[in-house]
């Protein structure tokens, strides 16, 4: 009988991918305030492979627990995961500074996540690859660093066999690679892994009823002392157009003037 | 209409249609005006087939919205992401 699953899915409120971000005034950060968010789209992957997981059966899933850190406004991405079937949540609250000054780093988020793994118990980790505001790419990694359990990243594809193993194909430069780990584990997801489903709207009366822990940074014991910096942060050079050239004489002079040939 | 549990699953639908076009590309007013447009030209309908028929159509629009949700923001990602 395989071991049931206990799966942690940790969610980042992020700036909607569909909006285009614009920097602050004092090229700090990117502006915030009045921008639509919604649940950054590799979590949604994440929480979508969980469920999925808990509708095959096998093994059995016994919870799925759903985590985010973050403003007050979290509650909402939180609810969306419940709405998409995981089954109770917990909001670290971290009161927002503003311009994403209060935001936890990556090795904050994991340092978190592994008191979160110590005191729940789950036996596998589902993360996104990368938030598409930051795009790090850290957070499974040192997570799996700091619990020492095996970990899978940007997963395209994941299988149970008997005996508690997980095989989990990766995309890879030019290719995928497969890997097995046993539980528990840390697995990332890739853009191709699965299609989320859209929250239907009873499934989104029915989440309001979920249960939704209200946590701090202290109840964990957690610092959230910054080691990096932003020193700017600019918008990139708006694309030159390009130029038609009137025959062949023409490009090759153009090609020699740019010192292509 | 005379069939209240009938009418109860064309008002459900309604709503998720609703719902789902929050999100709509061209805006929600440009959704809400047509959705309900749409709605209201089969008011005319009597017949229990008819209105099943049209609740099926119904459903396959909104498999139809979500589908094009899904691609659209899975083009977007795989743009900004480059080919893995």
């Amino acid at each position: 009988m395989p071991t049931p699953l206990k799966i942690l899915v940790p969610v980042k409120r992020v700036i909607d991918y569909a909006v285009k971000p614009r920097v602050n005034k004092a090229r700090t950060a990117v502006e915030t305030a009045g921008v639509k968010h919604s649940m950054n789209p590799f979590d949604e992957l994440s929480i979508e492979a969980a469920v999925r997981m808990r509708e095959r059966k096998n093994p059995p899933v016994d919870d799925i627990l759903a985590l985010s850190a973050g403003p007050a406004k979290c509650v909402d991405v939180l609810r969306t995961a419940m709405a998409m079937g995981a089954d109770r949540s917990i909001h670290v609250e971290i009161p927002d500074a503003g311009q994403g000054q209060a935001e936890l780093e990556p090795l904050g988020v994991a340092k978190l996540l592994a008191k979160v793994v110590a005191e729940e118990g789950p036996n596998l980790v589902i993360l996104g690859k990368q938030s598409i505001d930051d795009d790090s790419n850290q957070t499974g990694q040192m997570l799996a660093g700091l619990l020492g359990w095996g970990q899978a990243t940007q997963a395209s594809k994941i299988e149970f066999d008997d005996g508690d193993r997980v095989s989990v194909t990766r995309e890879v430069d030019g290719g995928v690679e497969t890997v097995r780990f046993p539980l528990p584990g840390i697995i990332t997801t890739d853009l191709r892994l699965n299609e989320p489903r859209y929250a239907s709207l009873p499934n989104i009366m029915k989440a309001k009823k979920k249960k939704l822990e209200k946590k701090t940074l202290s109840d964990y014991g957690v610092d959230e002392g910054r080691r990096l910096k932003t020193v700017r942060v600019e918008e990139p050079p708006p694309r030159k157009g390009g130029g038609k050239v009137e025959d062949v004489d023409g490009m090759i002079a153009k090609l020699k003037e740019l010192g292509a040939i | 209409m005379t069939n209240p549990g009938l009418r109860r699953e064309v008002i459900n639908i309604y709503k998720e249609l609703l719902n789902l076009g929050k999100n709509y590309p061209q805006g929600y007013p440009y959704f809400q005006t047509h959705l309900h447009k749409s709605f209201a030209s089969q008011t005319g309908l009597q017949d229990e087939k008819d209105i099943r028929k049209g609740i099926e159509r119904a459903e396959y629009v909104k498999k139809e919205i979500e589908a094009l949700y899904y691609l659209k923001r899975y083009r977007a990602l795989r743009r900004r992401y480059g080919q893995a």
